[in-house]
């Protein structure tokens, strides 16, 4: 059963460009300083980043996984407080992501359970997302 | 040429006249949880979707941004916004889900701006999309907060 306190079971991912080109095809976000250096440091950046929309949908499989079905998610929300900085090598960047259930809900009347989980995802040893948090239903 | 504080108040609590449906494709789904990482089989087997008790693929929760941020992104190169497209950043996203997005759904969005201020040489604006289905029941509602410089500043 699942209680207040758990941890869920933490993902490592690696981020390299070809994963950023393929998100930019699927999401269609093809802003520049997602792919071109050049452009991404014009505009102040160190390099290429993630999007951040990415490294939002990366650390919600955290929960996808855990609950074990996508359409269990309520609510997802998150704050960027960093980019993820993805060199163009072949290993790319390493992005850590845990999470813990940060509260239960009562049941409502028909029995439905709801969790709320507290995220947190690190890319470099930073915290790249703030107030990361989902709700989801709990199997019953 | 106008003051940007008068031309932000102007802005709030405006909205947009929805877009066309878009139409939710089954491979755009498997796509999108290819590019994510996403391995839920209701995200890539039919069968296997039908079996939990869904009419087609279940899009992961962050699908909603392939058919907002185009629209958002029209809106917010339309030179009479005035905004710095080029050094935007994405600052806080939230999605609440009112039930799953499935393969074949048909979602009109309207895009309404909550809020827009000025602080420290930034303009911070947030902007909701309010996703609903062909008959106007509620699909998804997204929010945005998105941070440029102060243009002319």
């Amino acid at each position: 059963m699942t209680a207040v306190g758990d941890e869920l079971p933490p993902l490592e991912l690696r981020v390299t460009r070809a994963d950023l080109v393929r998100y930019a095809g699927a999401s269609g976000d093809f802003n520049p300083i997602h792919w071109s250096d050049r452009i991404a440091r014009s505009v102040d950046l160190p390099g290429v980043i993630a999007h951040g929309m990415l490294t939002m949908a990366l650390a919600g499989r955290l929960v996808t996984g855990w609950v074990g079905d996508p359409a269990a998610v309520r609510s997802y929300g998150v704050r960027f407080t960093r980019p993820v900085v993805v060199p163009d090598d072949d290993l790319g960047a390493l992005v850590e992501i845990t999470g813990r259930v940060a509260d239960i809900r009562q049941p409502d009347p028909d029995g439905v359970r709801i969790a709320k989980i507290d995220i947190t995802a690190r890319s470099a040893g930073r915290t790249v997302l703030g107030r990361a948090c989902a709700e989801v239903t709990l199997p019953s | 040429m106008p003051d940007a504080s008068t031309v932000n108040r102007a802005f709030i609590g405006r909205q947009w006249a929805p877009a066309e449906p878009y139409q939710v494709g089954r491979e755009k789904i498997r796509e999108f949880a290819v590019a994510i990482g996403e391995d839920a089989a209701v995200c890539h087997d039919l069968a296997a979707a039908r079996a939990a008790g869904h009419p087609d693929l279940v899009a992961p929760p962050t699908f909603t941004v392939t058919f907002t941020m185009p629209l958002l992104e029209a809106f917010l190169r339309d030179p009479d916004f005035g905004w710095d497209y080029r050094r935007m950043v994405h600052a806080d996203q939230s999605i609440v889900a009112h039930r799953p997005i499935h393969g074949g759904d048909e979602l009109v969005t309207s895009i309404h701006v909550e809020d827009l201020r000025s602080r420290a040489g930034s303009r911070l604006l947030t902007l909701r999309c309010e996703v609903v289905d062909t008959a106007g029941v509620p699909v998804a509602t997204s929010r945005s907060l998105l941070v440029t410089r102060e243009t002319g500043g």
